[in-house]
């Protein structure tokens, strides 16, 4: 079943689906949809130094975007608004990467593949390191979820409930450097926020309980890995962006018929 | 036994000391109230109580076992995120329907239970927050400000709330309140702030008090009292040079 490359690709989007469902809907609640960018940009300088130390690329991503993401966490309030800094650190850290990319002479890779991602080739290894991550993510926030939400209400009441929101910030730190570093090959470092982001939007007019965004926001990205493979193989286009446009268009969708249900 | 005791507090955030020396208990029961000027430290004071800021010198001390209630001074809750007041109550280890329901009760809105946070109003919001704040049955009430952005109906309706939940269950109350006319009648004790105890004591006693006076006007009772800042107010100058010394 896992010789054809259209079934790893496809167990890779429903993955990264997965792991980016409750994660998303986190970034989406805190308002860190740039702050998920950031990240996921850094990643790229990431891929740069391990192709130059012959390291694993996911190793290395997810290394330097959580270098990244924990630089962000350290700077915050301290002068610039959070959009100012955020702005800063990720167009800087593609652009390094970008410039870094350029000094491996002798090794000819292909940039696009790691920009907008290369599902089509998803070997079996990387499926095991796409699980295993989204799993990993998956359990992480499951472990936290009531502190996680608490946090995410008020810092001032989870003070008051026995909770450290910057714990719980940090948790969430991880989790986003874990699944950034296993949607690179499946989106690509440029469309990754667009995985965390749509599904959980799309989700909120269907969604009457926190969880529920996150199972609802699941299955968005999932399907929209489905039927993105599947229009990128028909009409021979991009995977990564088809499966993004085709999570765009559910949220268009959704969200017009939800403007529709509350003006009626 | 004191149900919180505050001994020599200071905060400091970087250069910039926002409350000095600051001592305070609080008994069962009673009715306390913290007035002062924007920036006096008031909800600083709350938030070293609650655990939320570590003090820079002195400490705070819960007494054994003290279950404390909080109600912050604003929340806002993304309308992305979708909540049921119930789930908000029992956030974040859980409380049983009946508890939930009880605490709604107290809070003067039985019905909301059901609703979702993102569509409640302003005063069914405030509401809620003090329901949220019962549910542990506790021991002490802290609220900072919980009537801002309430009409003058509504934040007295809040304040009468405030005290049936004090005669029902005994609990100590420590509240911040700009409303002074509200502070008078209502508390046991007030506690003016500037920065450190500019005066303490009965509402009788602090109205009267020249340092209060300096501060909000010795208008009728405070009740239309301007927060006016005299910077030739003796306190106001120990402050500000104690100020320099620490740059």
């Amino acid at each position: 079943m896992l010789d054809d490359f259209m079934m790893r690709a496809t167990l890779a989007g429903i993955g990264v689906a997965f792991a980016a469902a409750p994660l998303g809907c986190f970034v989406v609640w805190r308002r860190m949809a740039y702050f998920g960018d950031a990240t996921a940009h850094a990643a790229i300088l990431g891929i740069a130094l391990s192709l130059a130390l012959s390291i694993s690329v996911f190793a290395g991503a997810l290394v330097i975007a959580l270098v990244m993401a924990l630089t962000v966490n350290l700077l915050t309030g301290r002068g610039y608004a959070m959009d100012t800094l955020l702005g800063v650190l990720a167009h800087s850290a593609l652009a390094f990467g970008l410039v870094a990319v350029s000094f491996l002479s002798g090794i000819r890779i292909d940039l696009m593949a790691y920009l907008f991602g290369d599902i089509l080739a998803v070997s079996r290894s990387d499926l095991v390191v796409i699980w295993g991550g989204a799993a990993l993510v998956v359990a992480l926030i499951g472990w936290r979820w009531s502190d996680l939400l608490t946090a995410t209400l008020n810092e001032d009441l989870a003070y008051a409930s026995g909770i450290d929101p910057k714990r719980e910030q940090l948790v969430l730190t991880l989790a986003l450097a874990i699944t950034v570093a296993v949607a690179i090959k499946v989106v690509g470092v440029l469309l990754i926020a667009a995985m965390l982001i749509i599904p959980a939007a799309a989700a909120r007019p269907l969604s009457r309980t926190p969880e529920g965004m996150a199972v609802v926001a699941a299955g968005i990205g999932s399907i929209s890995a489905l039927v993105g493979l599947r229009a990128a193989y028909v009409f021979d286009t991009p995977a990564g962006p088809s499966i993004v446009c085709v999570a765009a268009l559910i949220f268009a969708a959704l969200s017009i018929v939800g403007s529709l249900r509350t003006s009626t | 036994m004191s149900l919180v005791d505050v001994e020599n507090l200071s905060i400091r955030y970087g250069a910039n000391t926002v409350l000095s020396n600051v001592s305070l208990s609080i008994d069962a029961g009673e009715i306390v109230t913290i007035v002062g000027p924007n920036g006096s430290g008031k909800t600083s004071l709350l938030r070293a109580i609650i655990g939320a800021v570590k003090p820079s010198k002195g400490r705070v001390t819960l007494g054994r076992d003290v279950r404390l209630g909080y109600v912050p001074q604003k929340l806002h809750i993304d309308p992305t995120l979708p909540m049921s007041v119930a789930r908000f109550l029992a956030l974040p280890h859980g409380v049983a329907p009946a508890q939930i329901e009880a605490a709604l009760k107290q809070a003067g809105v039985p019905e909301l239970a059901m609703a979702q946070m993102s569509r409640l109003s302003g005063g069914q919001f405030q509401r809620v927050l003090l329901a949220r704040a019962l549910t542990g049955d506790p021991q002490l009430l802290i609220l900072d400000e919980a009537t801002q952005g309430l009409d003058q109906p509504g934040s007295a309706a809040f304040y009468q709330q405030i005290e049936k939940v004090r005669r029902d269950t005994g609990c100590a109350v420590l509240m911040i309140s700009h409303e002074l006319h509200v502070v008078m009648s209502a508390s046991d004790r007030v506690v003016c702030l500037n920065g450190h105890v500019c005066c303490e004591g009965t509402p009788e006693v602090v109205a009267s008090a020249p340092e209060y006076r300096a501060l909000f006007g010795s208008g009728t009772m405070g009740a239309l009292a301007l927060y006016r800042h005299d910077h030739d107010h003796a306190h106001d100058a120990s402050n500000h040079t104690k100020k320099k010394a620490a740059e």
